[in-house]
């Protein structure tokens, strides 16, 4: 299959084909397997490229002051039904400028496939940089996704994350996000994630509030059915006057699914505060019926109470 | 024969009678009320019409159209034409207003979503994205209720106390709602503790201890209300002798 044919192919199994290719001011990066298929930059993103074993090594560099209009587009995916994926990923984010990136992994026909992502993130001061990584799997959920990333956010800096995982079936999920936030700086971490079937989900973030005024908020929420299995591990720590955080987790169990979760906060400095927030159970009774009063059946009801928590 | 006949019903909640022995019927596109003092059995009665869990295992009989509910689920007595609006409506976190009217609703276009939100006096501009969770106050979460359940197009709609809770401007709209009720056929059974609610219905039943104590118009019953709505002992508020009035 041509570069281009296997990028089409890629996107095609997102449903958002096009949107990568919407102009000339629209940068995409699409990776299948360990080789670039397609790809387009913008004035002020330089992204270099290095094939390695069983994946890429990509170092990501935002310019000072630059500001792209439009989010940025990755695609990272494989085709096959088997197979490792490795991103190597180095992303520095010069002070004063701004990205968003929209980050789309699919993996639609996977049976045995690892999905590895190590990523260090620099954003220096003043930057702003988001990064949305939705992930589409398939329907046999033999997708192994194990993505770390250590983060590093300047004064007054804004780092902004959220991973979603709502459609196919999650397969294994070993997630792990770090963060060190300077002075006035904000960081952001949201995670929706759907687990069915034998799907085993692990989240563990960790914020570490070191700059006075830094603020953060970690949100995981989880709806999980079958015999699915999540832990959350959150963890937030504050050391400067002024930090601020709120770390809440939510989870609907259903069927024979488990959940666990573990919220963390840490204050060592009198003029920090930190709060948490984590409930566990099962689709609230009242929403339900107020929606089957309505006359949705009890799986209707139950996919737009998930849709809501998870929107 | 009424759209709805409750026949010989009696419900017992924890081991105690709630609904004892009650017979009723309800008139198609009529506004009827239910009053009488707490613990009577009124949303116990909107509950058991509704099919809601706990609420299923009575003796008698719920007849729609002629048609008996037993057995019929929520869902299903729904689609037959029964809703419920709660007198807390529950709230939903993240769930945006528009998908939560136009679930239930017969026609799910934005266009008649909006149409429903203004009906109730909400302005879609700046409330179709909102979500249906705690940044709503009490009143607005009624009047979203109420422009869900109007969206529905029911053939007969439970309204428990739907006064409570709300301001004067909100309360209006719940009277235009029941005009609109009324001008579309609608059969309505609206619990109330309000004179003012009250004089919007056409019927009127006098519950107590579980079952229908009297009947007719709103100007009979409502002098239950001036007299303080304590017709006879009721064991959950019971009344000084000298205060009793019989029926």
């Amino acid at each position: 299959m041509s570069d281009v044919a296997t990028a089409r192919a890629l996107l095609e199994s997102l449903g958002s084909y096009g949107s990568h290719f919407a102009g000339d001011d629209v940068a995409h990066l699409e990776v299948s397997g360990d080789e670039v298929v397609g790809s387009h930059l913008v004035p002020g993103l330089d992204v270099d490229i290095e094939q390695i074993d069983d994946g890429i090594e990509a170092h990501i560099h935002l310019r000072e002051g630059v500001r792209i209009a439009n989010p940025v587009h990755l695609c990272f995916g494989m085709l096959p039904t088997e197979g490792l994926q490795r991103i190597v990923m180095k992303v520095d984010v010069d002070a004063g400028s701004f990205a968003s990136v929209r980050a789309h992994c699919t993996f639609p026909n996977a049976i045995d496939i690892t999905h590895k992502m190590d990523a260090v993130v620099n954003i220096a001061p003043g930057a702003t940089y988001e990064y949305f990584e939705r992930h589409l799997h398939g329907a046999e959920g033999g997708v192994q996704v194990v993505p770390k990333t250590l983060v590093r956010i300047g004064e007054g800096a804004r780092f902004k994350t959220e991973f979603e995982l709502v459609k196919g079936q999650a397969g294994v999920i070993d997630f792990d996000y770090e963060a060190d936030c300077d002075a006035r700086s904000t960081l952001e971490m949201i995670t929706r994630i759907i687990g069915r079937g034998h799907d085993t989900v692990t989240i563990r973030e960790t914020g570490r509030l070191n700059g006075e005024g830094a603020r953060a908020v970690l949100n995981s929420y989880l709806a999980l059915r079958d015999d699915a299995r999540a832990e959350v591990y959150n963890t937030l720590s504050a050391s400067a006057p002024y930090a601020r955080g709120h770390v809440d987790c939510k989870e609907i169990v259903q069927h024979r699914a488990f959940a666990k979760a573990v919220p963390i906060v840490e204050v060592s400095h009198p003029l920090a505060h930190i709060t948490h927030e984590a409930a566990i159970g099962s689709v609230d009774s009242k929403q339900l019926q107020t929606l089957m009063s309505r006359g949705l059946t009890e799986d209707e009801a139950t996919d737009l109470i998930i849709e809501g928590l998870l929107s | 024969m009424g759209i709805l006949e409750l026949h010989d019903i009696t419900l017992e909640l924890g081991g105690k009678p709630i609904l004892n022995d009650l017979s009723v019927d309800f008139w198609e596109g009529h506004v009827h009320a239910l009053i009488g003092p707490n613990g009577a059995g009124k949303s116990t009665l909107a509950s058991t019409i509704m099919g809601l869990p706990g609420y299923t295992d009575h003796s008698g009989d719920i007849l729609l159209d002629g048609e008996s509910l037993r057995g019929v689920p929520v869902d299903e007595r729904a689609r037959r034409g029964i809703t419920l609006a709660w007198q807390e409506p529950a709230r939903f976190e993240g769930l945006r207003m528009d998908r939560f009217i136009a679930a239930g609703a017969k026609e799910k276009s934005r266009a008649n979503v909006e149409r429903m939100l203004t009906r109730v006096g909400l302005d879609p501009e700046r409330y179709l994205d909102r979500k249906v969770d705690k940044t709503l106050s009490g009143g607005e979460r009624k009047r979203v209720e109420l422009a869900s359940i109007l969206a529905m197009e029911p053939r007969i709609v439970l309204m428990d106390e739907p006064d409570s809770g709300i301001d004067v401007e909100a309360l209006q709209r719940i009277f235009d709602a029941l005009a609109y009720f009324k001008e579309m056929g609608t059969t309505v059974i609206m619990i109330t503790h309000s004179m003012a609610v009250l004089e919007h219905a056409e019927h009127a039943f006098l519950l107590c201890n579980g079952h229908i104590l009297d009947k007719g118009s709103v100007d009979k019953i409502s002098g239950y209300f001036a007299n303080n709505c304590i017709p006879c002992h009721h064991e959950n508020e019971p009344a000084p002798e000298e205060e009793m009035i019989t029926a």
